[in-house]
């Protein structure tokens, strides 16, 4: 331990932990790229930031309270055809429109919850597994109501705040998406950052220990589930209304399995973990499938492999752990 | 040297029974443990001495029989209730938070008692009398200058340290240590009885230890465990003059 963080009080200690750093500031800032460096991509850094968002609601139930699911994308797609089905029937304001779709992602996720924080491991992987190719098969059957394999179609979005309509270029749906991203950002971190984000990282560190000092880790699983549902839920009604339409391939194992390949990328546990993931996977899978449109997910694998084995937490895991070795040589 | 007779009961146990399948490993058990008692669980290994904490914090159901904590029966309990309700124990094998400093999981079991961890807006760091309170007692067992450390990687003795530091800050009337010293060197591990004895008079302890001499020095009142029963109890000076004992737990030790 430095000799600094020694004089600190414990208070100023923990205080100092949820401190802004000066390259979270720079990555928000980056983030405005872009617009000025490449216009013509707008419609991809939209999806970039959507899919950011699904990896950060992923991030608080697996990377913080070790809560693993191959399901995610169940609560991704309700969100999608929930914004959707409320487009098509008529009300096109986006804003209620993706609140409507997320409390109805976090009540299905409530449901759920009491499931889920039942189970650990091997078991419960096989549950978020199951409940996942539910959803996909409902969605698929529902064809009335969700047009099945052809996709949702019909929807009709009204301008954001009444004022900005949805372009061609996808200026409007980066910005929203973008906003959005950003303010949920903000609430995942303080979150994270509270004593309730402190007993989620308790009970990915010690499950048997939890009720040992008193604590009922089921309900904050079925807590943080919810949250991470609804969130799951915003960015699923984000895509559905960026691009109007919602295909079956957003409530697909696919989708859930990328989410997870994403996080594992980028480092799970970390904020900015699902964010950097999202944006190294869907640049990867944009310039891969350039080069070879049918095979470009065989250099994911390729890269997950790689990261895996030479990273274990991820390449924000090992960029950090790279500066401490750096910091530390300074010092010496 | 036994615990006066006159102090109510913090923690009994009637007719606490449990069997793994055909295989006892609780008969019959009836302790009473005074408040402000120090009492050690010894027996060979395989006597049920874990077992039995298990079933007093609710870990592990009994197959019949109560658990009274302050005369309050508390045999249909979940673990986590029993803990608020002032019944905390230790893991023989460290159970933390590998991956929180110390100072981070002692705050989180503070947190958890002042029914902090509901809350999801508010830092962490702004509860500073929770932060205090967990600081407090990390000094109190010597940890104070390693709080900042990752658990998995202070030294095993102060592991075992933040074993006791992390039920204490559950604020418990009765503790059940198993084997704080476990695997610790026997020359450190009069420090960590050291520590546990200079906890508060009214806490209520019981102890499992398999080192007779640290045994005779901290117990003020010895329980004798064979085969899921009680074979015997008395003070350190009865225990040690009992044949009965010497011939199942002591004599075996000093053979192998």
């Amino acid at each position: 331990m430095t000799s600094k963080t020694a004089a600190l009080t414990p208070q100023a200690y923990l205080q100092a932990q949820s401190r802004w750093h000066p390259l979270e500031i720079a990555f928000w800032l980056a983030t405005l790229l872009p617009f000025f460096l490449f216009p013509s991509y707008l419609s991809l850094a939209s999806q970039i930031a959507i899919t950011a968002l699904f990896a950060l609601s992923l991030d608080i139930i697996l990377g913080y309270a070790g809560i693993v699911s191959l399901g995610h994308a169940a609560f991704f797609g309700i969100g999608a055809y929930s914004a959707g089905l409320i487009s098509k029937f008529g009300w096109g304001e986006p804003l209620t429109g993706l609140v409507l779709s997320a409390a109805i992602a976090g009540i299905v996720g409530y449901a759920v919850s009491f499931i889920i924080s039942r189970f650990r491991h091997f078991t419960l992987i096989m549950i978020t597994l199951g409940l996942g190719l539910l959803a996909f098969e409902a969605a698929n059957r529902a064809h009335w109501l969700t047009g099945g394999s052809d996709g949702l179609q019909g929807m009709s979005m009204w301008p954001v705040l009444g004022l900005f309509r949805f372009d061609l270029y996808g200026y409007t749906a980066y910005t929203y998406s973008l906003v959005v991203l950003f303010v949920v950002f903000l609430g995942a971190r303080r979150l994270i950052n509270s004593p309730f984000g402190l007993a989620l990282r308790g009970i990915r560190e010690n499950w048997v220990r939890m009720p040992a000092i008193g604590a009922d880790s089921r309900a904050h699983i079925r807590k943080a589930f919810t949250i991470a549902a609804a969130i799951a839920g915003l960015a699923g009604a984000l895509l559905a209304q960026t691009t109007e339409n919602v295909s079956l391939e957003s409530i697909s194992f696919q989708r859930s399995a990328d989410v997870l390949v994403m996080l594992v990328l980028g480092g799970a546990g970390r904020l900015y973990g699902g964010l950097v993931g999202a944006v190294i996977f869907m640049v990867a899978r944009d310039q891969f499938s350039g080069i070879a449109p049918q095979y470009w997910y065989f250099w994911i694998g390729v890269l997950l492999v790689t990261v895996v084995m030479l990273l274990p937490n991820g390449i924000l895991g090992g960029l950090s752990h790279a500066y401490a070795r750096w910091r530390q040589n300074e010092r010496a | 040297m036994s615990a006066p007779d006159n102090r109510p009961i913090a923690l009994a146990t009637r007719n606490l029974s449990k069997a793994f399948g055909s295989l006892p490993v609780a008969r019959d058990i009836e302790i009473d443990l005074p408040v402000g008692a120090r009492y050690a669980l010894i027996g060979p290994n395989g006597a049920g001495k874990t077992t039995l904490i298990n079933l007093m914090t609710g870990m592990v159901a009994p197959n019949a029989g109560q658990i009274l904590l302050g005369g309050e029966d508390i045999t249909a309990l979940g673990p986590q209730e029993r803990v608020r309700r002032g019944l905390a124990r230790t893991f023989q094998i460290n159970t933390l938070f590998a991956g929180l400093n110390a100072l981070e999981a002692v705050t989180l079991a503070v947190a958890e008692r002042r029914g902090l961890s509901r809350e999801f807006w508010s830092g962490i760091g702004s509860h500073g009398e929770a932060i205090d309170e967990a600081y407090e007692i990390l000094r109190k067992l010597r940890l104070g200058e390693s709080c900042y450390q990752v658990t998995r990687e202070l030294p095993y003795g102060r592991q075992r340290l933040l074993e006791i530091a992390l039920a204490l800050a559950t604020r418990p009337k009765v503790l059940l240590l198993d084997e704080p010293a476990a695997g610790v060197p026997p020359e450190e591990s009069g420090d960590i009885f050291e520590a546990v004895a200079s906890l508060s008079d009214d806490l209520t302890l019981l102890f499992i230890e398999h080192d007779m001499h640290v045994v005779f020095r901290f117990a003020s009142h010895i329980i004798v465990l064979v085969g899921g029963a009680i074979f015997t109890e008395g003070s350190p000076a009865e225990i040690a003059a009992d044949p009965g004992v010497r011939e199942v737990y002591l004599g075996k030790r000093k053979h192998g």
